[in-house]
């Protein structure tokens, strides 16, 4: 089980208490499509992904980027928990949508960027300590279960 | 920043003072970034001459494992997006983040 302290949950939960997850989310995703083009290979029935502004508007980024991160929220309210709370996901994401774990950790620096860029100096090396543990406990979760 | 969020880094730096703010990390941090990164995009389209003493410096003396230079790399996209967030639309992002990795490639490139 993972541990943390104190103060990693206080600022983790108070760096999720100001996130617009839907914003954030769409922002998150659509940049993992952006910088890291290969990862469109999992959204070829995503519609038009040509470009980056395609990409930014497409809606279907933009749910399914509220959906991961809605789902990332779980893991925020279970901190204690995470292993538990993600093995049906980690099984869905190995047996049906066959997604690489290093996907994951690709989307967690993203979506470190992304909070930096909205938190600015409040998003302090300690907060970004506690979420880079964070993203990476929540991506090994997601690959546990694979076979 | 990198040494608070991936403290296994320090590992290389026994010899210095890590205390935030300390002397030691500002000068380094200048000569990798104000140094090296922009001696890096000046010469965008030939990095590996432009950096090619320090790729042999870090294959013969340094050899800091590859996988630390994406984690520098991560820390400078937080801290571009700390200080100039309007800057670093997703366009940019990609590009800063392929840059990164074209400099750790380079620099790791003569290790074997």
């Amino acid at each position: 089980m993972v541990h943390w302290s104190a103060e990693e949950k206080q600022l983790i939960a108070s760096v999720w208490s100001k996130v617009n997850v839907e914003e954030c989310g769409a922002e998150a995703l659509a940049r993992l499509l952006i910088v890291y083009p290969w990862t469109q290979r999992f959204f070829a029935s995503f519609g038009n992904l040509s470009s980056p502004t395609a990409i930014i508007g497409n809606p279907k980024v933009r749910a399914h980027g509220k959906k991961v991160l809605t789902s990332f929220g779980e893991a925020v309210k279970n901190l204690d928990n995470i292993k538990t709370t993600y093995a049906k996901l980690s099984e869905l994401h190995c047996e049906k949508l066959h997604v690489d774990p290093e996907n994951f950790r690709l989307l967690g620096d993203i979506l470190i960027i992304v909070l930096a860029s909205h938190f600015a100096r409040d998003f302090t090396p300690a907060c970004q300590f506690a979420w880079q543990k964070l993203v990476g406990v929540v991506a090994h979760a997601l690959a546990r279960k694979y076979h | 920043r990198m040494f608070s969020t991936y403290p296994q880094t320090k590992t290389y730096f026994p010899h210095f003072d890590l205390h935030h703010g300390s002397e030691q990390i500002r000068g380094h941090g200048k000569k990798v970034v104000a140094g090296a990164l922009v001696e890096a995009a000046n010469h965008i389209d030939d990095i590996a001459s432009a950096l090619s003493k320090l790729s042999d410096l870090h294959a013969q003396k340094l050899r800091v494992d590859p996988v630390n230079f994406k984690l520098l790399g991560q820390c400078f996209l937080v801290v571009v997006a700390i200080h100039h967030p309007s800057l670093l639309t997703p366009e940019v992002h990609a590009s800063l983040d392929k840059f990164l990795c074209a400099v750790g490639n380079v620099l790791t490139a003569k290790y074997r």
